[in-house]
């Protein structure tokens, strides 16, 4: 509690001698920020639409000076900011077009958003050749920064590393009988890279626990897993992990829970935090459930000021709570407001670059600290927590939520992800 | 071989699109690369198509031609310019030289269905294979010229452009040899093609084979130029859906028509995304439905009825 | 045997699935020569209608069993208003152009049908869980399955029976029969060949909203559910020979049992098995499994 006390004091201080600093550079009036995110397809509704909804919703409040202290300075260092809509479907080839466009024909100020990791991917070294100043707001990949030094990209949450680390951290502390596990995830950067961590960092906390060798990777959006449950019913293991998100999570708790399988198995849900709140009464009880990092139903309650305000400004605007991706955004668009402040509205990319590396500033709902990948990758806390349904609220609940801070699962700075977990995760302050 | 109007008007026009390249704002530039380096496959389509062949499953050697880039660069770290165009041109070429073998047995529907059929064989195989980037794909390097690194994407709109320019100067000259004449005859009656002596199989085969090998180096073009290929964007079954509407909406009448059409593509796509981003399929597929009914002659039969009526 | 019991029921439930949807298709292409692509849009059309409905008329309070005639409605609904519009308004205007035009052109139907729904039905997903809660679930083979997913094997078989009565024990199929051999040879005979096509496209249309409409209570409905199905259903096209009702039920049933194999034994290769064995019959037999019989003509 103390040190959490105190890395927030820390990081106030920090925001405020950035706004104290700034706004001496000649301002514009206005900047356009475009933000992408899934308008089409199975991730709209679960993902693309709340993540949109949270970067309007900051946006909005920073433009009128409506952020809580200590944001509320108005504007992007003093200017209003447009935001231009995008959708982030249709493939990374078509995103990289569409990327260079923004910069080149559009001429917009800043992208902040993203939540593909393949479209991450892609776009890092786009950024880095159009020298375009980009938040990725929620993709999860580690290798963005961990395969090439970045000057221009940034990322304002934890890598999937640490959802999983944690994830498997939860389960030896919470369900220390677990024999074996067995996991379904996506068949592209997010869902390989989830569950190589996850499986790692098992065999280095469990070392007894057995791994299923038939470990589903169904293609994303695919939509019916019924022969992958089936399998998953049958093998030996009594966890079963995915790092499924939107829509495909969805229809796969459905036709899981259908079958009991929640019921025989422990479920693990890396990203569950958006079903928590769509899917009401029909999640089973008792998943482990966690939000990518500290948003959603499992921050609901933290009575920050900050954290207050997002989430009844959310329920006021949108009528239900804000899930992770809204913070997210929020979060990015945040980080976004703190560059500008520091470097002055007309900043060049490099200058805003150069005002985000390192920094660390006091979130919605968490500390971030730009610690990692040289400054440009953020570092944050991580938990879980077990899903109940509170029949007299009407709403899912989470209980036993437990954090782990980030430097217990994270690596450090210039460590690669899976030489670290692979190392025995030195280093890790738990 | 450069002495009627087509040829003049490729190769004048194409030095006048080098030379404003290089004073165009790079947006431009981009997607006049985007729209010339497609415009190849479109060149390819257009040779089948004049023969009465349409395939819905060219994004087979598209992507071929891609992943060859993508390959060459990450795995073998090559990184000049043409070694890289003629991988990718050349392995689609000798898939197209297999396949074909199939191929020139089937007319109508079943060659346009067969081709489908093909491509996502290679689709299913890449996305499910992790060393070939699965879902995700691969980011490629900028290429070099020469052994030179350049520090804009303009020597490679040189590049690109140039290729475009030969590439439409050799399929015209083929277009008026013997061979590249029975295009039309094939379409309207094979059976007398066979007997005024010529195979029909075969001619339809050559065919095939030089469109597999434009696709094969528009895709590499293409990857160049984005520097990134995945399958959803290059090999699935859309793509071959869109290049075969860039054919109908560029029209059978001339070999420039594919550069025209594809750039008016490229430029519709960016506005429908701009304009709409929840509707820009709407938006393309109404284009398309349009086009079909009522310009069914292409974006070129408004060229030459343009040209007739001020001549 | 375990496993080899639930391989079989996987296996099968997904071949229904398949089949339903490539029924539609194949007749379609049988009868007219059209590979239809917004074949998909039916699914996804049918998909939306009925969760749409069986969640309406949950909130209204409606018995849940009423879904199952949502279910029927939705699909006949969708394939009567979208298969009489389309044909009426598009295709019937292209007969005399080129068949691979009529693709593009339903390509095109594709693509912007696709984004119709977005204004239709917005881009939040929608549940319809209610059918398959209603059903239960039930143990075979060690692991609990639910009841609803058996069903579909009932339905696919329903559908397959209908076909094959239709097209060997009625008038009706005689006719099919006819134009599917030779068209011009059915005109000549006082066939109504475009009444026949209005009534083919329709049948088909239903059935491809009937796939939608009963998968429906087991997915999430989300924008984007067409793209992936067409794919399939191609294979499936493709496997058992264009324009075969016989061909779409084996080529569904090797699609559906090789995939169920694959996830159980080896799962890497779940999605390449069912290219792979489109890969195979296309080398040895282009044509597909049954093809039907092509009349010479010069």
């Amino acid at each position: 509690m103390n040190r959490r006390f105190l890395t927030r004091a820390l990081g106030i201080a920090a925001v405020s001698s950035v706004a104290l600093t700034g706004g001496f550079a000649q301002a514009k009036d206005s900047i356009t920020i475009a933000v992408p995110s899934f308008l089409t397809g199975g991730a709209a509704g679960p993902f693309g639409i709340p993540a949109m909804n949270g970067a309007k919703m900051v946006t909005d409040a920073i433009n009128n000076g409506k952020l809580p202290a200590p944001y509320n300075a108005k504007g992007f260092g003093g200017a209003s900011a447009s935001l231009i809509e995008l959708d982030e479907g249709g493939g990374a080839t078509k995103q990289v077009a569409e990327y260079r466009n923004l910069v080149e024909k559009r001429n917009v100020d800043a992208i902040v958003g993203y939540i593909s990791s393949g479209n991450c991917q892609a776009l890092a070294p786009i950024a880095e050749e159009l020298k375009q100043f980009t938040i990725f707001a929620t993709c999860g990949t580690p290798r963005i920064f961990e395969e090439a030094p970045r000057k221009y990209v940034f990322r304002t949450m934890g890598h999937a590393t640490s959802d999983n680390v944690a994830a498997a951290m939860y389960v030896k502390e919470k369900f220390p009988n677990v024999k074996g596990y067995t996991g379904i995830n996506q068949n592209y950067a997010w869902g390989q890279d989830s569950w190589r961590d996850f499986d790692l960092t098992m065999k280095q906390i469990m070392p007894n626990t057995v791994a299923s060798d038939k470990t589903q990777f169904p293609k994303i959006f695919a939509g019916q897993y019924g022969s992958e449950i089936s399998a998953m019913s049958l093998d030996k293991a009594d966890l079963v992990h995915s790092s499924f998100w939107g829509g495909d999570l969805e229809a796969f708790i459905f036709q899981g829970a259908a079958r009991g399988l929640f019921k025989k198995k422990l479920g693990v849900v890396t990203v569950g935090g958006t079903a928590a709140y769509r899917l009401g009464k029909k999640l089973p009880d008792g998943l482990v459930l966690g939000a990518r990092g500290p948003y959603g139903i499992l921050v609901k309650d933290r009575d920050s000021v900050l954290n207050q305000w997002f989430v009844n400004t959310y329920k006021d605007i949108y009528g239900i709570y804000p899930s992770g991706p809204a913070y997210q955004y929020g979060q990015a668009i945040l980080a976004a407001k703190i560059a500008y402040d520091k470097a002055g509205s007309d900043a060049s990319d490099e200058q805003l670059a150069d005002a985000l590396r390192g920094v660390t500033f006091e979130s919605f709902s968490t500390t971030v600290e730009m610690k990692l990948g040289g400054g440009h990758q953020a570092a944050t806390e991580n938990g879980y927590g077990i899903t109940k349904y509170d029949s007299e609220a009407g709403e899912n609940v989470v209980t036993d939520v437990k954090f782990y801070p980030a430097s217990c699962v994270l690596p450090p700075d210039g460590v690669d992800s899976v030489e670290w977990i692979n190392g025995g995760m030195k280093g890790a302050k738990c | 071989m450069l002495r009627d109007n087509t040829s003049k008007v490729v190769l004048i026009g194409g030095i006048l699109i080098i030379l404003f390249g290089a004073v165009a704002p790079n947006w431009i530039v981009n997607q006049l690369m985007f729209g010339f380096s497609r415009a190849l496959a479109i060149l390819g389509l257009l040779v089948l198509w004049r023969t009465g062949l349409v395939s819905f499953g060219h994004a087979f050697y598209f992507g071929l031609g891609a992943y060859t880039v993508a390959i060459l660069d990450i795995q073998l770290g090559v990184t000049d310019v043409f070694v890289r165009l003629l991988g990718g041109a050349c392995l689609a070429g000798l898939a197209g030289f297999l396949v074909g073998f199939i191929m020139r047995n089937y007319r109508d529907i079943f060659f346009a269905m067969l081709n489908t059929a093909i491509s996502m064989v290679l689709y299913g195989i890449i996305v499910k294979t992790e060393s070939l980037g699965s879902t995700d794909g691969f980011a490629i390097s900028l290429p070099t010229i020469f052994g030179v690194a350049p520090e804009t994407k303009y020597p490679l709109f040189v590049v690109i452009t140039t290729v475009a320019i030969v590439s439409a100067l050799l399929i015209n000259f083929y277009l008026k040899t013997t061979i590249g004449r029975l295009t039309t005859p094939i379409r309207d009656n094979e059976i007398r093609v066979e007997y005024l002596g010529f195979s029909v199989a075969h001619a339809i085969h050559l065919k095939y084979t030089m469109s597999a090998i434009l696709a094969g180096g528009a895709g590499a073009l293409m990857a160049m130029s984005l520097g990134q290929v995945d399958p959803d964007s290059m090999i699935n079954w859309t793509v071959s859906g869109e290049l075969v509407f860039i054919t109908i909406l560029s029209g059978p009448g001339n070999v420039i028509a594919p550069f025209i059409g594809s750039l008016v593509f490229e430029v519709l796509r960016t506005y429908a995304f701009e304009l709409a981003p929840h509707l820009w399929q709407l938006i393309v597929g109404g284009t398309f439905l349009t086009i079909i009914f009522f310009l069914p002659g292409g974006i070129w039969s408004l060229i030459s009825k343009l040209g007739r009526s001020t001549s | 045997m375990e496993t080899f019991l639930t391989i079989l029921l996987d296996g099968l439930q997904f071949s229904s699935y398949l089949f339903i949807v490539s029924a539609g298709l194949t007749i379609i292409f049988g009868v007219m020569k059209i590979l239809n692509v917004c074949h998909g849009s039916f699914y996804a059309w049918g998909a939306y209608t009925s969760a749409f409905f069986i969640g309406k008329f949950s909130e209204m309070g409606l018995p849940d069993g009423l879904g199952f005639v949502v279910i029927v409605a939705s699909a006949i609904i969708v394939g009567l208003v979208l298969g009489f519009l389309i044909e009426q308004l598009i295709l019937k205007h292209m007969y005399h152009r080129d068949e691979v035009l009529i693709v593009l052109a339903t390509f095109g139907l594709f693509l912007v049908l696709e984004d119709v729904i977005l204004i239709a039905f917005g881009t939040d997903p929608y549940f319809a869980y209610q059918p398959m809660a209603l059903l239960d679930s039930v143990e075979m083979g060690g692991i609990v399955r639910d009841v609803y997913g058996l069903t579909l094997i009932g339905v696919a078989a329903l559908v397959a029976a209908g076909c094959w009565f239709l097209l060997n024990k009625t008038k009706w199929g005689t006719i099919l029969k006819a134009v599917i051999f030779d068209r011009e040879m059915g005109i000549s005979m006082g066939i109504n060949v475009p009444f026949v096509y209005t009534l083919t496209f329709i049948g088909g249309a239903i059935l491809g909203g009937l796939g939608g409409a009963y998968i429906a209570p087991t997915i999430s409905v989300a924008p984007g559910l067409g793209t992936e199905v067409i794919v399939l259903s191609f294979a499936v096209v493709v496997v058992g020979g264009m324009g075969s009702i016989m061909g779409a039920a084996i080529g569904s049933v090797i699609i559906g049992l090789l995939r169920a194999l694959a996830v159980h034994e080896l799962p890497q290769v779940e999605l390449f098995v069912v290219f792979a064995v489109m890969a195979v019959v296309l080398v040895f037999r282009p044509e597909g499994l049954f093809a039907p019989a092509k009349p010479r003509k010069i």
